[in-house]
């Protein structure tokens, strides 16, 4: 009846069904299925040309034990929780730390904006890896931050950071920074600055003002940002391999060890079924979040 | 039986013993280099209602903003109550202000938005519940208290910002185009509902307006203001019969300005002259408040109502005029005509509409007398 609107909605959907449903259900499939030493990995691999019979047999062969084997072994469920300890925690510093500048930015003279968003948005303009081998050169023992802080007679022996769950935070806050910035500047800079001065007029004090009016009316800006960096920290790999070291336990660098060094495909699949349900909470309560405010502002 | 309404006259401002509350003193604004107020002097009484008129961007809102602390002046001082407020932040002032942009908390409902101030003052539970309850019955939201900002009416969101600053009883309340968005119905109660909440709280109103018919009916006096100057403040009336410049005269309600030369009449009563302003048309007789010298340029300033049109020209009066009607607007009780002198000056005059549409006496295209008393309009020099 209304092709257009059809075809329209029909794009975003196909985008999904051909670029993560069909992958995602590739994935369920191999998590169901057990290592073979052939190629591809695993077995039973499906074949068309025995009909339904040979559907029947595929089916039959699945089996959920990887999903079980992940329960026996503590080390996943330890990765699991130490991720979301890492991801979590390292939410709040990145807020911490963006909040003020987002704060700044939506307060100085409109002529300072472009700059400060570009300047924000500029690292960008490198290689991700570029910038996380950076903090390796500023983190190590040896590395340019020890070497101002012994210069500066902070320091005596040099602080141990590189290759300790310190760094991954750091480059976590760092890495993410920009996408916890920008969504809290965009509410702050929507704000009028009158509402301050009401609450401040109606006998607040700035720093009421500020709790009562400024960060409630932030808070979707803050639930944005907290969720784009959340739900990549979950899964990161790179930060942790590269700055995390041995010690550092993360779902991102078991999944990658059970792919490539164990060649594991099945028990690594299951392990990437389970984080995509753990990240599906999030993922749905950022949705809401999202669909609330859309509502708040027609 | 009726009874005379006992008058108690109210002009503090004629009395020189009499303290003001806010006193301004040659108060300047400047942002960069802009000047939004320029030299201003102003003293406000105790109870008074104020109301600052003028149009868009003479710094209506600059100044309350001054009094309110949102802004310091470059040069000058502000006193409130005696005390000099420059180093009075304005969440300590006894001042309350209602934002032009109303500036309600859009994550609060119209009931908390209301309570907010009463809450910063730690007033108990049962006060503050009492006092909104009161506010929300005075601006009639009573049905909308749990609504958010967002919910409700762009009129019955003016009335949630005026609730608010009203609740905590200020001593000075700054009222920044409280009514604009009302309808005319509701304008005018709320209108009387302010001027009866001053009346019974003896809060001092500022009150700014585009509207003049509403500070002629709420103010006790009237400053209109142009380019960041005061030009005028004086009662209502005295802004209306008596402007001190052709800028006071044409900004508040209709007027007719007629340009000419003054002379001295020596024949009519003291500070009789006449003014010449058109080759072969009458002078016009007038009297001069403040003397004028002879041959000076001067303007005369009459408003439509106190102008007749007849048939005859009227033997009662001291000016007559003769011309053609060009236009006739009928606003229903009264009619204003645009009557084309011989010179070619179009001066308009106003009749009441005593006899129905279809039967009055002029029509297009008429040739009518206006007459007029000497004393009807006044003469300006500036
Ligand atoms: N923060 C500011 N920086 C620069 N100029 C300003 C600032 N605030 C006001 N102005 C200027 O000062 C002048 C007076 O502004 P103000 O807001 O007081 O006008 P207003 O009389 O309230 O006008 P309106 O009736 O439209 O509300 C305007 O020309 C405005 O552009
Ligand atoms: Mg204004």
């Amino acid at each position: 009846m209304n092709l257009r609107r059809i075809m329209l909605i029909a794009v975003p959907y196909l985008w999904l069904v051909a670029l993560f449903l069909v992958p995602f259900l590739i994935v369920v499939k191999i998590s169901l299925s057990t290592t073979a030493i052939a190629i591809p990995p695993y077995s039973p691999t499906f074949d068309l040309a025995q009909g339904w019979a040979g559907f029947k047999d595929f089916l039959s062969q699945l089996s959920f034990d990887n999903f079980t084997f992940l329960t026996q072994d503590d080390l996943y469920w330890k990765a699991y929780l130490s991720s979301l300890q890492i991801a979590a925690l390292s939410t709040l510093f990145t807020l911490i730390v963006a909040y003020p500048i987002a704060y700044g930015m939506a307060r100085v003279p409109d002529e300072w904006r472009p700059t400060l968003l570009m300047l924000i948005i500029l690292p960008f303009w490198t290689s991700f890896l570029i910038r996380v081998y950076a903090w390796m050169g500023i983190l190590a023992d040896e590395g340019l931050l020890n070497q101002f802080l012994m210069w500066l007679g902070v320091i005596s022996k040099p602080l141990h950071i590189m290759n300790t769950p310190k760094a991954v935070y750091i480059g976590i806050v760092y890495t993410y920074l920009p996408f916890m910035i920008l969504p809290i500047y965009a509410a702050l800079d929507k704000m009028d600055e009158s509402l301050n001065e009401a609450a401040i007029d109606l006998g607040a004090s700035r720093l009421s003002a500020f709790w009562l009016v400024t960060l409630p009316m932030s808070r979707p800006g803050v639930i944005a940002g907290c969720f784009l960096v959340f739900i990549p920290a979950l899964g990161e790999y790179v930060i942790p391999q590269l700055l995390g070291g041995s010690k550092t336990l993360m779902i991102g660098k078991v999944l990658w060890d059970e792919f490539f060094s164990n060649r594991d495909w099945p028990v690594a699949s299951a392990v990437a079924v389970v984080l995509l349900v753990i990240l599906i909470v999030p993922i749905v309560l950022f949705q809401r979040n999202q669909q609330k405010q859309q509502e708040a502002e027609s | 039986m009726a009874q005379a309404k006992p008058q108690i006259v109210f002009d503090p401002w004629n009395d020189p013993k009499a303290k003001p509350l806010i006193q301004c003193r040659s108060i300047t604004k400047r942002f960069g280099d802009f000047t939004a107020i320029d030299n201003i002097d102003l003293n406000i009484y105790e109870k008074e209602f104020f109301a600052l008129l003028g149009p868009s961007g003479c710094g209506k809102t600059t100044l309350m903003r001054m009094l309110a602390g949102f802004e310091t002046p470059t040069e000058g001082k502000i006193t409130i109550d005696g005390q000099d407020v420059a180093q009075v932040p304005p969440n300590k002032r006894a001042v309350n202000m209602m934002f032009q942009s109303y500036a309600l908390f859009p994550h609060l409902s119209v009931w908390e938005n209301i309570a907010f101030g009463l809450k910063r003052e730690g007033a108990s539970k049962e006060r503050i519940e009492e006092r909104v309850a009161e506010m929300l019955r005075l601006t009639r939201l009573e049905k909308f208290a749990r609504r958010k900002p967002h919910q409700i009416s762009g009129g019955q969101r003016q009335r949630v910002a005026l609730a608010r600053s009203l609740a905590k009883a200020p001593k000075l309340l700054l009222l920044d185009e409280p009514l604009g968005a009302l309808d005319k119905k509701l304008r005018q109660d709320t209108q009387f509902e302010l001027m009866d909440i001053q009346e019974r709280t003896g809060t001092t109103f500022v009150i700014v307006t585009h509207d003049q018919e509403e500070a002629m009916t709420v103010a006790s006096r009237v400053a209109v203001m142009n380019a960041g100057v005061i030009m005028q403040i004086a009662t209502p009336a005295d802004i209306y019969e008596q402007p001190n410049s052709v800028y006071v005269a044409d900004f508040i309600g209709d007027v007719n300005i007629i340009e000419g030369n003054a002379s001295v009449d020596k024949s009519g009563p003291e500070g009789a002259v006449s003014i010449a302003y058109a080759e072969g048309q009458d002078p016009v007789h007038a009297v001069a408040t403040t003397p004028v010298t002879e041959g000076a340029r001067v303007f005369y300033a009459i408003r439509p109502e106190k102008i007749t049109v007849s048939h005859k020209p009227d033997p009662d009066r001291a000016n007559h005029a003769f011309g053609k009607i060009i236009d006739i607007a009928y606003l229903g009780n009264i009619s204003t005509y645009r009557v084309e002198l011989a010179s070619g000056k179009v001066i308009s005059a106003t009749m009441t509409n005593a006899r129905r549409l279809e039967r009055r006496a002029f029509t297009w295209e008429d040739e009518v007398w206006l007459s007029w008393t000497r004393t009807a309009g006044i003469v300006l020099t500036n």
